[in-house]
């Protein structure tokens, strides 16, 4: 499988998906505006509460192929952050104490060629560092063996996705073979002590729907990964965090041509919380893209919507700017005030 | 008024029926949101009976109801199909056995 973006499709288009998404395919949207929704709470325009979180996408490349990627990584994409625009990261968390985690993100972060150093150099920064790991990157190829005892070394907390306990859901997914590389990875971080106890190995899983429906209750699920995954593979972690799906790039592909997207924006809307409106993520977070432009979140990122202040890359980075700004805000953002609320980190309430 | 029995739009305005008697229909909602909350069972275990007394009472908004939400819960096709396999063999088995009665009553009558 290609990304949308080797196939041609028109939906690699940012500009082409916003649309899609704030007017429906056939001009036929009769959603209630996201605005408007955050107008009732005395939520717009929405702003930041400070920034706490540096999340840097590192690259596009990925070796999986998700069918519900709002990245569109892949194998075919080449978009990878340079070391020169690392270093502009470096500065920038240098000088902002405030930003106290950065999250490595992708593509498969571990892809970058400086993906190491970057995190070295983090790490002497004295911050806590998160990394989105794919699981099947440890896999992939004999000098990736080693990253469990890499990331133990420098006491990365390890987010992976698992989108379910079982392999049909899982590869449905993600692609053929997932779900057992998965497995065998989880395993591999286990033995050098994350997820374990006392270790402070910290290694959380993320659930994803596999189709066009919302998450169910993160505790509830979280219970029944942990004892079918111990059950059946000796395998431990520490939390789950059930993420909706977006409906931006793949997954807004998928919802298209199922004929699902109506129902899909239907079920957003309908399931939209105020607690979680109020505490989107894009109010603590900034999103760094491969080539060091800035976004409230990385969905808007993938949809191309800069920050809306006058610094809109790295070079040009300023807090205060930041801080003072209107996040943007669209239909997707439905996507993270639904029901429990999604973020990166999970449910918000 | 529409032509049809059966809307699948009608689902979404169930929650409308306390219009016309908002105290017995309040009771049944709340009532209703309780058994279904995780307890001595849990609520994904709640989910796929639910299917299976769907599909036994042949209820068209209930099986649309519980096939999303069991799946959503993570149960598998074949175990969601596996349940509607239980509700029938009920039904089959609920007609099959009044084969009994009408043995006792036919050796009853016969010569």
């Amino acid at each position: 499988m290609k990304s949308l973006k080797a196939q041609g499709n028109i939906l690699a288009d940012a500009n082409y998906q916003v649309d899609v998404l704030e007017h429906g395919k056939y001009d036929a949207c009769n959603l209630v505006p996201f605005q408007q929704k955050m107008e009732t709470l005395g939520l717009y325009p929405l702003k930041p509460t400070g920034m706490e979180i540096f999340q840097v996408n590192v690259g596009k490349m990925c070796n999986q192929v998700c069918k519900h990627c709002h990245v569109d990584a892949g194998p075919d994409r080449k978009e990878i952050m340079t070391r020169e625009t690392m270093q502009l990261c470096l500065d920038v968390i240098s000088n902002n104490p405030a930003l106290k985690t950065v999250d490595l993100t992708g593509g498969a972060p571990e892809l970058n060629p400086n993906f190491r150093w970057f995190v070295e150099e983090i790490k002497k920064l004295n911050r806590h560092i998160i990394n989105r790991c794919n699981l099947t990157i440890i896999l992939a190829n004999k000098k990736y063996y080693d990253l469990p005892e890499f990331f133990r070394q420098y006491h990365i907390e390890v987010i992976s996705s698992l989108p379910f306990y079982t392999q049909d859901r899982t590869d449905r997914q993600r692609g053929e073979g997932v779900f057992n590389d998965s497995i065998k990875a989880l395993q591999m971080l286990n033995d050098v002590g994350y997820g374990k106890c006392d270790t402070g190995l910290i290694l959380n899983l993320v659930y994803n729907p596999a189709g066009a429906f919302l998450p169910p209750a993160q505790i509830s699920l979280q219970k029944e990964y942990k004892e079918a995954l111990m059950k059946q593979y000796g395998i431990e972690f520490n939390n789950l965090y059930t993420i909706t799906n977006m409906p931006i790039s793949r997954y807004l592909d998928y919802l298209l041509t199922s004929e699902n997207y109506e129902k899909y924006m239907e079920k957003l809307v309908t399931a939209f919380n105020p607690a979680a409106a109020a505490g989107v993520m894009c109010r603590n977070t900034i999103s760094v893209g491969w080539d060091g432009y800035l976004y409230d979140c990385d969905f808007n990122q993938m949809l191309d919507l800069k920050v809306n202040c006058h610094g809109s890359h790295l070079s040009q980075l300023r807090v205060d700017d930041l801080n003072s700004r209107e996040i943007i805000i669209g239909q997707h953002c439905y996507g993270c005030t639904a029901g429990a609320g999604s973020s990166c980190g999970g449910a918000t309430t | 008024m529409t032509n049809s029995y059966y809307d699948p739009e009608d689902l979404k305005k169930f929650g409308a029926i306390g219009e016309f008697q908002k105290e017995l229909g309040d009771k049944f909602f709340g009532w209703y949101s309780e058994v279904f909350k995780d307890s001595a069972l849990s609520a994904r275990e709640k989910s796929l009976i639910a299917l299976a007394v769907s599909h036994a009472v042949q209820c068209p908004y209930c099986i649309d109801a519980y096939s999303s939400d069991a799946f959503e819960k993570g149960w598998s096709e074949s175990q969601m199909m596996e349940a509607v396999h239980v509700a029938a063999a009920i039904r089959g088995g609920a007609s099959l056995v009044h084969g009994v009665q009408m043995m006792n009553k036919v050796k009853e009558i016969a010569m």
